[in-house]
């Protein structure tokens, strides 16, 4: 492998530009957009963590959703049932998704391709069943509304400045752990596992620790649609959801590093656009994807780089 | 759980076999989802939605008819409008997509269930509706005690009709057998001069035909809503996977696993009867992944 900067000084200056557009943005426009705006970098965040192991690993996990809605379920209740100061769930509601995504993992990674997402989905289905029908402790069908957020990111500014900074620290995180061995190695995998079983990989033990980072970063997006929304609700962990995640890092293109945060973003601002002229959104939804999957199975941030001709435009080739 | 206690042998048998009528439509409609997945390696996720759609047409014609005849023509037409349906999608847009992964396959079959909810709420609203049983099918007779509905009988006497007839159409007729040796090597059927595209369209078209046929056969035992297609297809693609894909004995094993598991549950601990059959799913899955019986995979 050639040498190579972690990132090069054109996108740098790419990366710097948006997160200045990014922060300044709050004082320019109204409430509405603020939080759409906050919607999109925690979807974003959510598909980039999906991404993972879907693209970087080449893993069907089809139940994404669930770890998104565990963490998210946690610091809620964290706060709600255990009465703790609600910091303690930003902390505890990740770990919570990781240690469950640990404990699926377990179960499903001996398991390849369509078999795996399979039995993940059933996994899923469990834990959404249980968190759908028990309505004494997680609310049932109706989910938890006013669900208390530490003081400080309660107003509408100070909860997207929370989200920008979380989604960029966690995305330079992710970032690093794409470009790091463990990340070179676990694109081999995704590649030629038995090949890279062959040069003395442990493929189902590194498949795990991308399991784990994937479910730990799907909850910290989780816990921050809870200071965006200040509720929690099923539908966060149903497996349409999870289908759905998947069709971002399709849209935006999940060979690349930021394709997924692009689509995610891109889905909540066509939904917020369409929603205002139709009721018949989830079929713009499908239309939008039988397109994609005919003409740009890339993805858009893949199209363009491939347009463009270097892989380094996203900051990750291949 | 103190409900427990009091549960009745006479509760239990007729629990048991609400259970097995569940379990005739489960498999009918999951026995197609698995021709598809045994045959086109698709897993087929618009399913339920075309499960919906015989839910609903069945609703349609029966009332528009009428009477003790509108619901025998619906079931009659129902799944045959959802075989064209799906001849029609299968034909037009889904042969050109074959050579793709698995992956994209079972997104695009993602994005026609998105679509077709959207279609049945444009054409019949967001109301449920409700369809009585056919006269003759109304009402319940008595066992040991316990009402027993005369309409789950049917479906009783049903669910083995259609799965001799099913497993008799793959394998005594010649283009079942040709569908399954399409199933092992589709190469070599090619070879043999047949054409495999329209071996495929027949099998897609047949498979989404037994969803029509489920649909039809629901719709008098519970409310036709949006969102049941979210229901079923979940259930169908579980059934499927622990009966072992591709599999239409396993497609009747599961199903009774799903139905019965759902119908004790109801009885144990009604709250949490959605949760039992995913506990009995994931405990099969982790003692046998690739499901109880032989996958064509």
């Amino acid at each position: 492998m050639h040498q190579q900067k972690l990132l090069s000084s054109r996108s740098l200056i790419l990366v710097a530009v948006m997160l200045a557009a990014l922060a300044i943005f709050p004082t320019m426009v109204s409430r509405y957009y603020i939080y759409l705006v906050a919607l999109m970098l925690v979807t974003g965040l959510l598909a980039t963590s999906l991404n993972m192991v879907l693209g970087f690993g080449g893993m069907y996990q089809f139940n994404h959703a669930v770890f998104y809605g565990v963490g998210a379920y946690a610091a809620a209740l964290l706060t709600v049932r255990g009465g703790v100061n609600p910091w303690w769930g930003y902390l505890l509601g990740p770990v919570v998704a990781a240690a469950l995504s640990l404990l699926m993992g377990l179960i499903c990674v001996r398991l390849s391709k369509l078999y795996f997402g399979m039995l993940q989905i059933s996994l899923g289905s469990l834990v959404w069943a249980v968190v759908f029908r028990w309505y004494s402790f997680t609310g049932g069908d109706d989910g938890m509304h006013g669900v208390p957020v530490p003081p400080l990111i309660s107003s509408i500014d100070g909860a997207y400045y929370f989200v920008l900074i979380v989604t960029v620290v966690c995305l330079a995180v992710m970032y690093l752990i794409v470009n790091s061995p463990f990340g070179r190695v676990f694109e081999s995998i995704r590649d030629n596992p038995e090949r890279a079983e062959a040069i003395g990989v442990n493929v189902r033990l590194h498949q795990l620790i991308g399991l784990v980072i994937a479910g730990f970063f799907g909850g910290v997006a989780g816990t921050l649609f809870v200071t965006v929304e200040g509720s929690v609700f099923p539908d966060m962990l149903f497996w349409t959801l999870s289908l759905e995640i998947i069709i971002m890092c399709l849209l935006g293109g999940w060979f690349t590093f930021l394709g997924p945060m692009l689509g995610g973003g891109m889905v909540v601002a066509l939904r917020a656009v369409v929603g205002i002229y139709t009721d018949y959104w989830t079929m713009v939804l499908g239309i939008i994807l039988m397109l994609l999957i005919f003409f740009l199975p890339q993805g858009v941030l893949g199209f363009f780089t491939a347009r463009l001709g270097r892989g380094q435009a996203a900051g990750e080739g291949d | 759980m103190d409900s427990a206690s009091h549960i009745t042998l006479a509760a239990l048998g007729q629990q048991l076999l609400v259970g097995l009528s569940r379990t005739t439509i489960l498999f009918i409609v999951s026995s197609g989802l698995s021709l598809i997945l045994g045959v086109l390696r698709i897993p087929n996720v618009s399913h339920g939605s075309l499960y919906m759609i015989g839910a609903f047409v069945t609703y349609s014609v029966a009332t528009f008819i009428g009477g003790q005849t509108g619901f025998w023509v619906a079931l009659a037409v129902a799944p045959v409008a959802v075989g064209l349906l799906a001849l029609a999608v299968e034909r037009g847009i889904f042969c050109h997509l074959y050579e793709r992964e698995h992956l994209m396959l079972l997104l695009f079959t993602f994005s026609l269930m998105l679509v077709l909810g959207d279609v049945v709420k444009l054409i019949w609203g967001s109301d449920y509706r409700s369809l009585a049983a056919p006269p003759m099918m109304q009402g319940s007779f008595s066992l040991g005690g316990m009402p027993f509905p005369r309409y789950n009988l049917f479906l009783l006497i049903l669910g083995p009709l259609v799965a001799v007839g099913l497993w008799a159409l793959t394998n005594k007729t010649k283009i079942g057998k040709i569908a399954r040796a399409a199933a092992v090597d589709r190469e070599m059927v090619a070879a043999m001069g047949i054409n495999v595209s329209w071996v495929f369209a027949f099998v897609f078209c047949l498979g989404c035909l037994m969803a029509g046929l489920g649909g039809a056969l629901v719709a008098p035992t519970q409310n036709i809503t949006q969102g049941m297609d979210h229901a079923i297809i979940m259930e169908a693609f579980l059934i499927v996977i622990i009966g072992g894909l591709g599999n239409m004995w396993g497609a009747l094993l599961g199903a009774a696993i799903f139905g019965i598991t759902d119908s004790i549950g109801i009885l144990v601990w009604p709250q949490f009867a959605i949760v039992f059959p995913y506990v009995a799913v994931t405990i099969v899955l982790v003692f046998r992944p690739k499901g109880l019986l032989k996958s064509t995979w």
